[in-house]
């Protein structure tokens, strides 16, 4: 009983007051900071999540599939909260509950009945697995455990069951998506390549992308392209589902047959590139048609070269519609340039996102400063510095690569700036700091409908700019001095 | 016990019993020999457990049960505000819970409150050799980083037992090393069957490493108490510390909102310990009782009619200064209460709720929405045993279903067929419910509202109810076209 630890029996104590006054500043000091910077194991508020997430956001996105959780069922109820609590939607997942006895004699039964009672009640029309840490630790053979689950007759012969090994110890939920996405694909195009057959179709994946705004906005652009399309992995009716009385279960997703048949579309277009890597590796080894992996297409820039890659690939010029929307798009962040012109920011956030802030940011006149990813890699951190470099606005722009949101706090309170933009978490950052943070990036769990605004595309630049600078504006309202109070800004 | 036996028109233990059979007719065989037992009509006057319960989730039936990482980091050890919990293994288990259970905290963050993710992320070469050394050194940064933190709680994640590390010896060592309490808590998720496990393996670490380490300052009074099993949730601690100091005692400690480990390591001084969520800390009134003679009550201050209740047990224990006291407090806050309900039981009266929470609400509840004139048709928790279960029945109306460890498929059936007029559940449950066009109220983290304890909560509780039930905007759903 008690004191283990062979310490002193001593008195409570309280914090004293100069004490809990001296700690406070010195956290925002360059000391700190030097000390903050020099942690080796400690992590402390990361910006990422683990693979299983981005695995489970992979599945929802197709026809009917049920994501399916090998390993403990705690790690099914986290990742589908987070994303309940972004999107504000149903995340139907289950979990084969491994538990101690998984550990000695390895996940299979678990594994079998739950496919079978998963089968029976949810009635999927495919079942997406993948893996949290214990059957990843104890080395579970998923190919033989599913071989086995079709011989017994847990799940029909021909039932798709695509599964990915979604290590937790490895990677974000970047790399589970990637994962995942790419063994859905394998799966469901496994022998239907057909010689000299092409749907004359675009297939398009977004990446890890949590803005249901986004995907619609890409579909839009195609039809107003005329190109026909399959978007890959389509979370936008699986997250921002009508509220009409009926509950439905699978509410959208890329339908099964056109994934299928996209081995043998015209051409193929990540625009994910840091979060496809692996899939997108396949597809220029596997798909017919044209293989191209460009940047998210955040900024007018990136959204231009988008549109022309289209053009080029479908031999259509970019419509008048697209070419006015561009010119609306110029106009709204002339008007508004005099309102972010200079002003500096601190970025984080996956690395495809990343990218489009930098973009977006040089393109505004705006300046990339603290860029920060949680888990990045030497060429994500070259492909910043020459965007950076590129522009007079990203000189004084410096990357910090695999840190986390406690470093990023030292660098805002010692070498201030004017804005982050990130996620929730950062909203503790922003808060000490006195300055706004914009939720452009995932999860968002504390402002409603952010994921309905797009970022992409001519008229995510306008949403972002509106947002960014009626921000600034609101700031001056409400922070000048009675003298200074305007009607215009 | 209540002597009155609730009932529902147009429920029976046969009406239930059938809905029970058609909702398990959808299972294979062998599903629906486990599920059964799970559900049941409730039997009021048995006062016992009508359901099995603690058992291993059916594995591929959607369960919402979290895991034993779960019930330590995020229910027992997260809310001691003045410690740093470091989520030791993978990402992913600490990033999620981070923030997402609404157990505020007094304090400056990351100077005398650490509410936030630390972790030891991970790699594969941390499970290849082992995480220990990297334990070590992630506890001295810690030290250093934060020199106020008043301890560390080390809350293993699965890879942690499964490779063999001996985060014991590690804790025994920087304890020793950085003059500094640290906690080791083998709560890997992978334990047990639910968040249980994990609240009575926090339990038995507090009673191993932590109770008995300190004394109050201040001389001890016959009206010392502990609060235990409050974790503030939207300030609820906020309202029910202040409540029983108003009546005369002295709220020593709170377990775990917005806790101070200090004081927690002190409670063997008290005289009486409260119990609200009896589910995640019964184990250590029972330790503490065994130990040291300190007696326990369990008590509920949900609704004007159970808090009051609550205050006059209180009284009764102490005696007559005391009892004088609660009678007083009672008076003054009656006649408010009073005005809650007369505002919102016009508006909600009959109306029909189910629950299904964690491991205290789906009973403790039960009698504040009866103060508002509604009615509960079902109730369940994740995670209960089968002492829960039994002081569930009396709070129930008789023959209305009980179902512990809902599946998703189970829930939506029943409510199907019972079409209540709210749905009291989680996060994961709640868009479901609302796509149906029923009202639905989290009642995990009271839906970023709060708090609901005390009197200061009832208020809100009854305005949150009501605006959930009431909203113009259900009378939308149907398209007109």
């Amino acid at each position: 009983m008690a004191n283990n630890l062979g310490l002193a029996v001593k008195p409570v104590t309280e914090f004293a007051e100069d004490e809990v006054a001296r700690v406070s500043e010195w956290i925002n000091t360059e000391d700190y900071k030097e000390k903050n910077f020099s942690r080796q194991a400690l992590v402390i508020n990361p910006a990422h999540a683990c693979q299983p997430l981005g695995a489970e956001l992979a599945a929802h996105a197709f026809e009917g599939t049920l994501p399916f959780v090998h390993g403990s069922q705690g790690c099914a109820s986290y990742y589908r909260s987070t994303l309940n609590r972004h999107f504000r939607e149903p995340a139907p997942a289950v979990s084969d509950a491994m538990t101690e006895d998984g550990a000695v004699f390895g996940g299979q039964n678990n594994l079998h009945e739950a496919l079978e009672n998963a089968y029976a009640l949810y009635k999927p029309k495919m079942m997406a697995i993948f893996t949290s840490c214990m059957p990843e630790i104890i080395g579970d053979d998923l190919t033989a455990f599913i071989k086995n689950a079709r011989q017994k007759g847990f799940i029909p012969k021909d039932f798709p069951l695509p599964y990915a090994n979604t290590p937790s110890f490895n990677g974000s939920h970047v790399h589970g998506y990637d994962s995942m996405l790419l063994s859905i694909l394998q799966t469901l195009t496994e022998g239907k390549q057909v010689e000299g057959r092409c749907t004359g179709k675009l297939n398009l994946i977004a990446g890890f992308d949590c803005n249901t705004g986004n995907y619609r906005e890409y579909k839009r652009i195609l039809k107003e392209l005329g190109i026909p399309f399959t978007l890959l992995a389509d979370i936008s009716d699986v997250f921002d589902s009508p509220l009409d009385g009926v509950y439905r279960m699978y509410p959208g997703g890329t339908k099964l047959d056109e994934a299928a048949d996209s081995i043998n579309g015209k051409a193929t277009i990540t625009l994910g590139p840091y979060a496809t890597s692996k899939t997108f590796g396949w597809i220029k080894d596997n798909y017919s048609g044209k293989h191209v992996s460009m940047p998210t297409p955040f900024g007018i820039a990136k959204t231009d070269s988008f549109l022309l890659k289209l053009a080029e690939l479908f031999g259509k010029p970019v419509p008048q519609s697209l070419k006015e929307e561009r010119g609306r798009a110029v106009d709204a962040i002339t008007d508004a340039h005099q309102y972010i012109h200079g002003k500096k920011f601190a970025l984080y956030g996956d690395p495809d996102y990343l990218i489009g802030y930098v973009s977006f940011l040089l393109e505004m006149g705006a300046k990339p400063y603290h860029i920060l990813c949680s888990k990045g890699s030497k060429k994500l951190g070259k492909e910043i510095q020459s965007l950076l470099d590129a522009s007079p606005y990203g000189k004084d722009g410096k990357i910090y690569m695999n840190k986390d949101l406690w470093h990023l706090r030292s660098l805002v309170m010692t070498d201030p700036v004017d804005a982050i933009i990130g996620d929730t978490h950062g909203k503790f950052i922003t808060r000490d700091a006195g300055i706004p943070l914009f939720r452009f990036g995932f999860p968002v769990f504390d402002r409603v409908n952010l994921h309905r605004s797009p970022l992409i595309g001519y008229q995510g630049v306008i949403n972002m700019v509106t947002a960014i600078c009626n921000k600034f504006i609101d700031i001056v309202d409400e922070t000048c001095d009675d003298r200074h109070f305007e009607m215009m800004r | 016990m209540s002597a009155e036996i609730k009932k529902i028109d147009g429920i029976t233990k046969e009406s239930t019993q059938s809905m029970i059979d058609r909702a398990l007719e959808a299972y294979p065989e062998k599903g629906r020999k486990k599920r059964a037992p799970h559900l049941s009509p409730n039997d009021q006057a048995s006062c016992s457990a009508c359901v099995k319960s603690n058992r291993k989730t059916v594995p591929g039936v959607m369960s919402a049960r979290g895991c034993a990482f779960a019930g330590a980091k995020g229910v027992v050890w997260g809310p001691i505000r003045d410690m740093i919990h470091v989520s030791h293994g993978p990402v992913g288990c600490g990033w999620y819970s981070w923030g997402t259970r609404r157990n505020l905290v007094s304090g400056i963050n990351g100077v005398t409150n650490f509410a936030m993710q630390f972790t030891s992320d991970f790699q594969e070469k941390d499970i290849v050799y082992g995480g220990d050394k990297k334990l070590k050194q992630l506890l001295g940064e810690a030290k250093e980083l934060f020199p106020l933190a008043k301890g560390i709680s080390v809350l293993s994640e699965c890879p942690v037992g499964l490779i063999g590390d001996d985060i014991n010896a590690v804790a025994k060592q920087a304890s020793a090393d950085l003059d500094l309490p640290i906690i080791p808590c083998n709560c890997e998720g992978f334990r047990g069957v639910s968040q249980s496990l994990g609240h009575h393996i926090s339990n038995d670490t507090i009673r191993d490493f932590v109770i008995e380490t300190r004394e109050f300052a201040e001389p001890e009074t016959p009206y010392d108490i502990a609060l235990i099993g409050e974790y503030n949730i939207g300030g609820d601690a906020w309202s029910t510390k202040p409540l029983l100091e108003e009546i005369g005692l002295n709220v020593k400690a709170v377990w775990t909102g917005d806790g101070e480990i200090e004081k927690i390591a002190a409670t063997h001084k008290v005289k009486l310990n409260i119990i609200h969520c009896y589910r995640s800390m019964n184990y250590m009134c029972k330790v503490m009782e065994e130990k040291y003679g300190i007696p326990w009550m369990e008590l509920n201050f949900f609704g004007p009619t159970k808090i009051a209740a609550s205050l006059r047990k209180l009284g009764e224990y102490f005696g007559p200064e005391i009892l004088e006291k609660a009678e007083k407090v009672i008076a003054k806050y009656e006649p408010i209460m009073q005005s809650v309900i007369d505002e919102y039981r016009p508006r909600l009266e009959g109306k029909k709720v189910m629950l299904y929470v964690g491991g205290l609400r789906p009973r403790h509840t039960i009698n504040a929405y009866e103060d508002l004139g509604m009615q509960c048709v079902g109730s369940g928790y994740e995670f209960a045993h089968g002492d829960d279960y039994d002081r569930t029945a009396a709070e129930m109306p008789d023959a209305t279903v009980v179902y512990d460890d809902v599946s998703e498929y189970e829930f939506e059936q029943f409510v199907h067929e019972l079409k209540p007029d709210l749905v009291g559940s989680g996060i994961k449950e709640k868009y479901l419910f609302q796509k149906m066009g029923i009202p639905f109220r989290q009642m995990h983290s009271w839906d970023y509202s709060g708090p609901y304890h005390g009197y200061k909560g009832f208020p809100i509780f009854a305005r949150d109810i009501d605006m959930a039930v009431n909203s113009p905007t259900w009378d939308l759903v149907k398209s007109p076209f």
